[in-house]
């Protein structure tokens, strides 16, 4: 069966929906293949025990682009939004913060809190438009790259001296450094050191923390929601927006490998050998699995392959989920507060602490957590009386000594487990089921190279200009008529939209020359 | 603690002990780490026996690379230019490689030793490249330049001389040809390549049977004229025959800083190397589209007037107007079996197409005294030496 497209879009991530839904807007014939058997990717929502759902990696929507929203009319049901974060004590003094406002520190930490968003939503404003467009090119005589780059400048300057030096300053900075300067209570600085490396190979005390603070900012300001049926219910509704703009999806379709004939884009194949024709391929797959096995090495340069497999990508989250007969006791907890984001990261110590084992392919012994109880706002994920919790354990590094044997599992489950009573005493009388994603888990089953789920370290070297690698910034990769415009493309990870949307406007603008 | 010497001076070939006998200049410099003489006894008799007779040069230096496993076909193919799925085994294959911008990193002789498993010989090293280019094969590259000794013996004589060491299926061998022989209970390779544009062979051998290949030879040789040579008289003849030496006549684009250095192979005169029919190899795309928007460079090959060398001279469009240099030369030599000053030199298109004449400035010194020399000089297509005997299969005896 030969079928013609004008473009077929390699997985059904978020990035992918997005992209071709707005390439389908603006009349292209699209075809959507998804290897697994629903659509969204990593962004799904899904059963781990019987009853019991839950997001698979991602639970906590902060970056969607604004424009994405706007551009696909998405209305988006919410379960709760506008959350705050809690980090937790062994006692009942939690702090809690949400926008500039902290609560549970003393009265300079609550002043040292609201300057220290005001300039980081500052700064982080400042990147957002830049987020939200292909990078400019360096060393080009294109006109629109350097009138981006000028404007990029130009924004810099017009903060002022002081705060231009600032940001400068602070881009390639470690969060530690700057929280330790600012504050005292060490669960505020815990809290906001876990914010700065969640989903990466970076503890606190790593340069670079800081601009991945900045990129959590940039969508709304780091104003946090949860969607109600969990994360796959954003993706069904991006598919139902891509399929009313015309695109087709096929699910349980894994492609194999993209055709080419002499250097160009042809279609693709899938595992049954089916094969799609279409001039212009685009793959929401990582960047390493697009070039090195789904093109292949040997049909792009040296240096670029070389490139694409340099990007560090070796995932170093993993996802825990926990169905409840009930919700466990958390000290000085109100049934309001189970419904806010929880966070367990002590002091900045802790963080970097547990990030340590993770340099020498060890889990953390201790590790740090980000906690949801999804089923608190949202009846649909747990039966009734029952509960789900939903939490990001770090570090659990992919490339760990044992490659996860079911010994170093446990001991992970167990360190959790210790961490977890320390603040919930009843935990374990309230435990129905449980299930632990390792990075090797998520690769396995989102076909995610490394397990990243950001496709790619957030860091400077991986970041505009040379995301994914330099001299492929602009979605476009060195065959022709093939793009990406996942989270490996610039600008990212998290469920922002922003790669697929940038990918999708770098297309239509090529088609239309 | 006891003191370990280690030995980091240059490298001796298995041939040394021969070649040492055989000196009396002591003008031995480094090649890629070895020992090599510049010239033995006298560098115009040593280029003689080339054309003569039969000059023996030791190639042992000459970097080599095994390389084999499944993908070593399609890895080759995305390495060079040409098209290797022609190369059958018992075939040499002379390439050229680039980097991703289409910029040539070095030249070099695949030699298709046997089903899926072939050997790579450069001037410079590359095992990094090698390497870095293997992301995503299924291949092993190996360098193996300490583990065969290898012999060039050149000249209109090579053939008998080789034939005087009962070697079966010579005559059948062709030029690019490469075939195996059992002698001194070892295997030794004989292709018919090398660096001369003459007649010739290159003997392949376990180093531990080197001197035994050597005084084999040079008894076999012994009525004709066979004489071990240097670099010097080497290089004259490559420069006859009109072959590129790298860092003189191209910079292998890995090792060069400066932008616009290097040179593509459209812009060394290796078009004919390079097929675009081939779905992909490395530098194609950026090959193309200097294709379609035309090359900055033309290495031209120069029969130049008078008899004065023309070394690193500028190259001008026109006899009397200085500012119309177009390029400079990159090899010259005075040619003494083709009685012509020749040379290969870079210009800038659209000048040095074959049959222009070009100017070339000319300086030479007589008793401290400098002159300057403006000589007319016309842009040959072919190699200045090609004999007909280069190529006959079987070669006349002698």
């Amino acid at each position: 069966m030969i079928d013609k497209y004008d473009a077929i879009v390699i997985g059904a991530g978020h990035n992918g929906l997005v992209c071709s839904a707005l390439l389908a807007k603006a009349g292209k014939k699209v075809l959507v293949l998804e290897a697994n058997n629903q659509v969204g990717g990593a962004a799904i929502t899904r059963e781990f025990a019987e009853g019991y759902s839950a997001s698979a990696c991602a639970h906590l929507l902060y970056q969607l682009q604004p424009q994405v929203e706007k551009d696909l009319n998405l209305n988006l049901k919410l379960a709760s939004k506008n959350m705050s974060t809690i980090v937790l004590s062994k006692g009942s003094e939690h702090v809690s913060y949400c926008g500039s406002k902290v609560t549970g520190v003393n009265d300079s930490d609550q002043k040292n809190f609201e300057e220290f968003t005001k300039r980081m939503t500052k700064f982080a404003d400042l990147l957002k438009p830049y987020l939200n467009k292909a990078p400019p090119r360096l060393g080009t005589k294109n006109k629109k790259d350097l009138f981006t780059l000028a404007m990029l400048g130009f924004d810099l300057r017009r903060m002022g001296q002081v705060e231009m030096r600032e940001f400068l300053r602070l881009i390639g900075m470690n969060i530690y450094d700057e929280l330790d300067e600012r504050f005292e209570n060490p669960l505020l600085k815990g809290g906001l050191s876990l914010d700065s490396v969640l989903g990466t190979h970076l503890g606190p005390r790593s340069p670079n923390t800081i601009l991945t603070y900045l990129y959590r900012m940039a969508g709304k300001h780091g104003e946090i929601s949860l969607p109600e049926g969990g994360m796959g219910s954003v993706s069904k509704a991006l598919s139902d927006c891509a399929e009313a703009a015309g695109v087709e999806i096929k699910t349980n379709a894994q492609v194999k490998k993209v055709l080419l004939a002499k250097g160009a884009a042809t279609g693709v194949e899938l595992n049954d050998g089916t094969v799609y024709n279409s001039e212009i391929v685009v793959s929401n797959a990582d960047p390493k699995k697009t070039m090195l096995e789904l093109v292949g090495a040997r049909n792009v340069e040296t240096r670029f392959t070389h490139r694409v497999d340099n990007i560090r990508m070796k995932g170093n989250a993993a996802k825990l989920h926990i169905a409840l007969n009930k919700l466990p006791t958390i000290k000085g907890f109100s049934d309001a507060d189970y419904g806010q984001r929880i966070l367990i990261a002590p002091d900045e110590s802790y963080v970097e602490k547990a990030f340590n084992p993770a340099k020498y392919r060890k889990s953390s012994p201790q590790p740090i957590m980000e906690i949801t109880f999804p089923s608190v706002n949202d009846d649909s994920l747990a039966p009734s009386g029952g509960h789900v919790m939903s939490a990001i354990v770090q570090y659990a590094p992919y490339k760990h000594k044992s490659d996860w044997n079911e010994e170093a599992r446990n001991n992970f489950k167990n360190a959790i487990y210790n961490v977890l009573k320390q603040y919930m005493p009843d935990i374990e009388s309230c435990i129905h089921a449980m299930e632990l994603l390792t990075p090797v888990d998520l690769e396995n089953e989102f076909h995610i190279t490394g397990g990243h789920w950001h496709h790619g370290e957030f860091t400077l070297d991986q970041f505009m200009f040379v995301r994914p690698v330099a001299g492929s910034a602009q979605y476009q990769m060195p065959i022709d008529g093939l793009y990406l415009c996942g989270a490996g493309s610039h600008p990212g990870g998290g469920i922002s939209g922003a790669s697929g949307r940038n990918a999708a406007q770098v297309i239509l603008k090529k088609g239309n020359k | 603690m006891t003191p370990v010497k280690i030995n980091t001076g240059r490298l001796r070939t298995p041939f040394y002990p021969r070649l040492a006998e055989l000196d009396c200049l002591n003008t031995w410099h480094n090649w890629a780490g070895y020992s090599s003489p510049e010239a033995l006894y006298c560098e115009d008799m040593e280029y003689f026996a080339i054309r003569n007779s039969t000059g023996v040069f030791d190639i042992t230096p000459m970097t080599k690379y095994r390389i084999t496993g499944p993908d070593a076909l399609d890895y080759l193919n995305r390495l060079v230019t040409r098209d290797m799925r022609k190369i059958k085994p018992g075939r040499v294959a002379y390439a050229i490689w680039c980097d991703d911008q289409g910029q040539v990193i070095d030249d070099g002789t695949i030699f298709h030793l046997r089903e899926g498993e072939y050997r790579l010989c450069s001037q410079e090293r590359h095992f990094a490249w090698l390497t870095t280019a293997a992301i995503g094969f299924d291949v092993s590259i190996k360098e193996e330049t300490v583990e065969i000794a290898a012999l060039a013996v050149q000249g209109p004589t090579s053939y008998s001389v080789l034939k005087n060491m009962a070697i079966d299926g010579l005559d059948a061998l062709k030029p690019f040809g490469l075939m195996h022989h059992q002698i001194f209970d070892t295997e030794l390779m004989i292709s018919r390549t090398g660096f001369t544009g003459d007649l010739g062979y290159e003997l392949w051998i376990d180093p531990d049977k080197a001197i035994d290949l050597w005084d084999a030879l040079f008894e076999a040789g012994k009525l004709h004229g066979i004489k071990a040579i240097g670099t010097h008289a080497l290089d004259l003849a490559r420069k006859e025959a009109g072959y590129l030496a790298p860092f003189e006549d191209f910079l292998p684009a890995e090792t060069t800083v400066r932008t616009g250095r290097t040179r593509s192979p459209l812009e060394i005169g290796m078009e004919w190397l390079v097929d675009f029919n081939k779905d992909n190899f490395n530098g194609r795309r950026a090959l193309l589209k200097e294709k379609a928007e035309g090359s900055n460079w033309r290495l031209v090959k120069l029969d130049i007037e008078g008899n004065k060398t023309a070394d690193h001279s500028f190259i001008y469009s026109q006899e009397k107007n200085n500012s119309e240099e177009i390029g400079f030369i990159t090899s010259a030599t005075w040619s003494p079996i083709c009685k012509q000053n020749i040379a290969l030199g870079t210009v800038r298109t659209p000048y040095g197409k074959p049959g222009d004449n070009v100017w070339v400035e000319v300086y030479y010194q007589r008793e401290m005294h400098w002159n300057r020399v403006m000589a007319k000089a016309t842009v040959v297509d072919k190699p200045f030496w090609f004999p007909p005997r280069r190529g006959a299969t079987p070669p006349a005896p002698f």
